[in-house]
């Protein structure tokens, strides 16, 4: 490492949490990646290589206890007691228990199909829609009430908490105690909900887990907001980027419209290209670890780029291109270890269904506005609205 | 590819004997490399190439059907195929492999890929008792499946090892009741050593298994129409049973070898680190390679010792090297340096093991804990860092790989997530080699190229 890269390279990662960077960042995470690992002024040690962060996620002297635990990082976050800011051996039992109450097969498929379905249906005599307020947003709300088991006439009241919630995650002034009422009156909720099916089981997740030996309520609900969290904002922006990621590509747009199958390698190089959790800083060294000819203390917070290893060239050939049947596709968007991504599968084909619902119904769509306006957050990164022009619904 | 091989490459023939997992790697990797010769592959079953480990897993069960297990071909594969005929001699002076129906194959450069069969019960009278099996190719299981779908009073497996135990697994699952039966103090005691064999122990009984240690089976005994009905162990019980699984371990297919000048015996083909084969005299040939189960190779991590590894890695990845050397100049040539690898499946739990652990006196718990059981475990010899092996930890294993690759010291002293509150060093308790038993997946067969007797290794205790 030079003496040069070791003080610009801070600059880099400011520059990219710059919203004025926000909507195309990857220049500078190419300029990122030239000091593989760094020490930010800080203290703490940003990766951006594809093999380095690989070796990293798989490395027990690596954990997330110091610095996970809340909101805010990772994939959303989780609130306290979730599993995704816990280390082994706590995280494992969690998340095994979660696992075997979450149903994330093909059998989810018809109804995540039926309700973006409707949500499309909704756009009818419409020629200008919103891909995110109008159907991205929606949808994920939609598919985890029915996974955790809240029935379904409670769902309208779970839309406007998880709205309040996640805009938590993206911070504006003014909005806090907005955000802490709605997560109260959730809270509140579920626990509710977690003591009816106590005595009363019934379907999904949240009934489940009060079933299981050693669970309290307040154990559930910090699951079932986990899930819901985390799998909320990263799913509307996988979607949208989706979108976008088309009507830059017309011509796989077409194809997608005719070759349903294609959904899934396309779905798969979105997580690479436009991958929804850019950075994940919640990583700290548990004792001294050395990672691509750097040594990292004990103690050191570490942040990994995973946006920038996703485009490693060193990793994928001709990363900056966007191609849905590139090979040997191992991309970070879902992480790898064990904090790779609980919901992967039900993610992948909720993306996989609105996009190819979206491609199939929406006759002539047009980006509007190019780039689109971004959410501040550059961690979970996406369009806060995504307006396109349509010639109608079919 | 070299000028050295330009005319072999362009018009050579290969003969690759072993139409299995290695054989047909190695078939494929020839070509990739761009081999445009001719290509021959000899197979004693009738059946084109199939994965052997969901024999003793999905197949059992009636997860997946038997022919499911075909191993997807490359299309363009350009072979001839001889399956179905065993091979039954190697000429190595005039080149030629003699096939069981008198034909003969002359080669350019000849692939030795017989693997090993399972070792039969060893009196033949009660071996071929209807109900008595082994489990080793496609034809077993179907008729293992046979005798559980028929509703047996009481399955007995003789030997917890991988094999015995998957299989003991699987018959748990289908609600049968089983007896496992094993002469060391464990099960899996050959190849993860005593004191994590007592975990798996504790798993087989957990799951119902009645398993029955440190006993042997002395005969098993038949009804008047020729099915096996009863075992008598060497602890004076008597077993009421229909079916006996006899999972003794593996051996090596290397009869047809026999006085062929090659250094090849009961513990296998010995070949140097780049797969090229040994004469009886030590000294490595030019056109006889050999790969997969069948080969026994000095390894460079492990103290040059000659190691026969029973992996589905190690077949894929030892093929691909020994393809590679058969097209390549000695300068270019590589050795096959891969960490052994392995899994099992089985009493719900996944069992992944890197490097070596028979080579490991000491063991210690670095992640999570046996009682669940959900750990990792390494193994130690002489202060180094020699194998690890987790239950439901698989993902750490990479790094633990790197670790082994490093020679990293034994016990490690860093400090990592999950890790146990003492970690306390054990004794491996690896069976006395000399203690005839289940067969450990990697077998130890000493220094020398020429070994060919099926001599025991002295006691460990011996040694030091």
């Amino acid at each position: 490492m030079t003496e040069q890269t070791t003080t610009s390279q801070p600059g880099v990662l400011a520059q990219i949490l710059d919203y004025a960077n926000r909507a195309d960042p990857y220049p500078l995470y190419a300029q990122l990646r030239k000091s593989p690992v760094f020490r930010a002024p800080n203290g703490s040690y940003v990766v951006s290589t594809y093999r380095e962060i690989w070796a990293l996620m798989h490395d027990p002297r690596i954990g997330v206890g110091a610095f996970g635990g809340n909101a805010g990082a990772g994939a959303g976050g989780g609130g306290p007691g979730s599993f995704i800011g816990m280390d082994p051996p706590a995280h494992d039992r969690l998340r095994r228990l979660a696992t075997s109450h979450f149903e994330q097969t093909e059998a989810v498929r018809p109804d995540m199909v039926r309700t973006a379905s409707e949500l499309i249906d909704n756009m009818r005599g419409k020629h200008q829609i919103d891909v995110v307020d109008d159907f991205a947003y929606p949808l994920p709300v939609t598919v985890i009430c029915q996974q955790l088991g809240v029935p379904h006439e409670d769902e309208p009241r779970f839309h406007p908490w998880a709205e309040a919630i996640i805009t938590q995650l993206d911070p504006r002034p003014g909005q806090e105690s907005a955000a802490a009422q709605a997560s109260a009156e959730m809270n509140q909720y579920m626990a509710e909900l977690v003591e009816r099916y106590r005595s009363e089981p019934g379907a999904g997740l949240l009934s489940g887990l009060a079933a299981e030996e050693g669970m309290s309520t307040q154990d559930v609900v910090a699951t079932g907001r986990l899930l819901l969290i985390a799998g909320h904002e990263t799913t509307v922006n996988l979607i949208t980027n989706g979108m976008l990621t088309l009507l830059r590509h017309p011509d796989i747009l077409e194809r997608l419209r005719h070759e349903e199958e294609l959904a899934i390698p396309l779905v798969e190089e979105l997580l690479r290209y436009e991958p929804p959790v850019q950075i994940n800083p919640k990583y700290s060294a548990l004792d001294d670890v050395e990672v691509g000819g750097v040594a990292i203390p004990k103690g050191s917070r570490i942040v990994l780029a995973l946006a920038a290893a996703n485009r490693d060239p060193n990793r994928f050939p001709d990363p900056d291109r966007f191609d849905p049947e590139r090979e040997d596709n191992e991309h970070l968007g879902f992480f790898t270890g064990i904090h790779y991504c609980f919901g992967a599968g039900l993610a992948r084909q909720e993306a996989q269904v609105a996009l190819t619902e979206l491609a199939r119904r929406l006759e002539n769509p047009r980006l509007l506005q190019d780039p689109p306006p971004y959410r501040q957050n550059p961690t979970l990164r996406g369009p806060r609205h995504l307006p396109i022009e349509i010639d109608g619904v079919g | 590819m070299s000028p050295a091989n330009g005319a072999f490459g362009a018009n050579g023939h290969v003969v690759i004997v072993g139409a299995s997992l290695a054989g047909l790697r190695a078939a494929e990797a020839l070509r990739e490399g761009g081999f445009q010769g001719r290509l021959t592959l000899v197979g004693d079953e009738p059946y084109e190439p199939y994965d052997r480990p969901p024999l003793s897993k999905q197949v059992l069960t009636g997860q997946a059907a038997p022919e499911s297990t075909a191993l997807p071909r490359a299309s363009g594969l350009d072979a001839e195929w001889r399956l179905g005929t065993p091979a039954v001699g190697l000429d190595l002076a005039g080149k030629r492999v003699r096939l069981a129906d008198g034909d003969e194959l002359g080669f350019d450069r000849v692939l030795i890929a017989t693997g090993t069969r399972a070792r039969p019960w060893p009196n033949p009278e009660e071996a071929a008792l209807v109900g008595v099996v082994t489990v080793r190719g496609r034809d077993d299981t179907v008729r293992l499946r046979h005798e559980l779908a028929a509703g047996p009073r009481r399955v007995l497996v003789i030997g917890a090892g991988f094999t015995g135990s998957e299989i003991a697994s699987a018959c748990r699952g289908l609600g049968l009741p089983v007896t496992v039966t094993e002469r060391a103090a464990t099960p899996l005691a050959g190849a993860l050593g005593g004191t994590i064999g007592a975990v798996a122990a504790r798993l087989q009984r957990e799951y119902g298994v009645d398993l029955r240690c440190g006993v042997s089976v002395t005969s098993l005994e038949g009804d008047d129409a020729g099915h096996v009905r009863r075992a008598h162990l060497d602890d004076g019980t008597t077993l009421e049973i229909d079916v006996a699984v006899v999972a003794l371990g593996a051996q090596r297919n290397t009869e047809w070898l026999r006085n062929s000048g090659l250094g090849a015996g009961p513990r296998g083909v010995a070949c140097d680190a780049g797969c090229r084969v040994f004469d009886m005299y030590g000294i490595v040939t030019d056109d006889i390679f050999a790969a997969g189960d069948v080969a026994r190779s000095p390894h460079p991590l492990f103290g040059f010792e000659f190691l026969a590894l029973e992996h589905w890695s190690n077949a894929i990845e030892q093929a691909e090297v020994a393809a590679h050397n058969m097209l390549h100049a000695e300068s270019e040539r590589r050795p096959y340096l891969h960490v052994p690898t392995f899994w099992s499946f089985q009493f719900g739990v996944s069992i992944k093991s890197a490097g070596v652990p028979p080579l490991g006196d000491q063991v210690v718990i670095v992640q999570g804990s046996a009682d669940e059981p959900r750990f990792v475990a390494l193994y130690g010899h002489h202060g180094r860092t020699v194998a690890a092996v987790t239950f439901d930890q698989g993902k750490w294993l990479e790094f633990y790989v790197n670790q082994i690759e490093g020679a990293a010291p034994f016990p490690p002293q860093y400090r990592n997530v999950a890790q146990p509150e003492s970690r306390q060093v054990l004794q491996a308790e690896f069976p006395d080699p000399a203690l005839p038993t289940e067969g450990p997946m990697i077998v130890r067969t000493g220094h020398s190229p020429t070994e060919r007797a099926w001599t025991l290794m002295p006691a460990r205790g011996g040694r030091r």
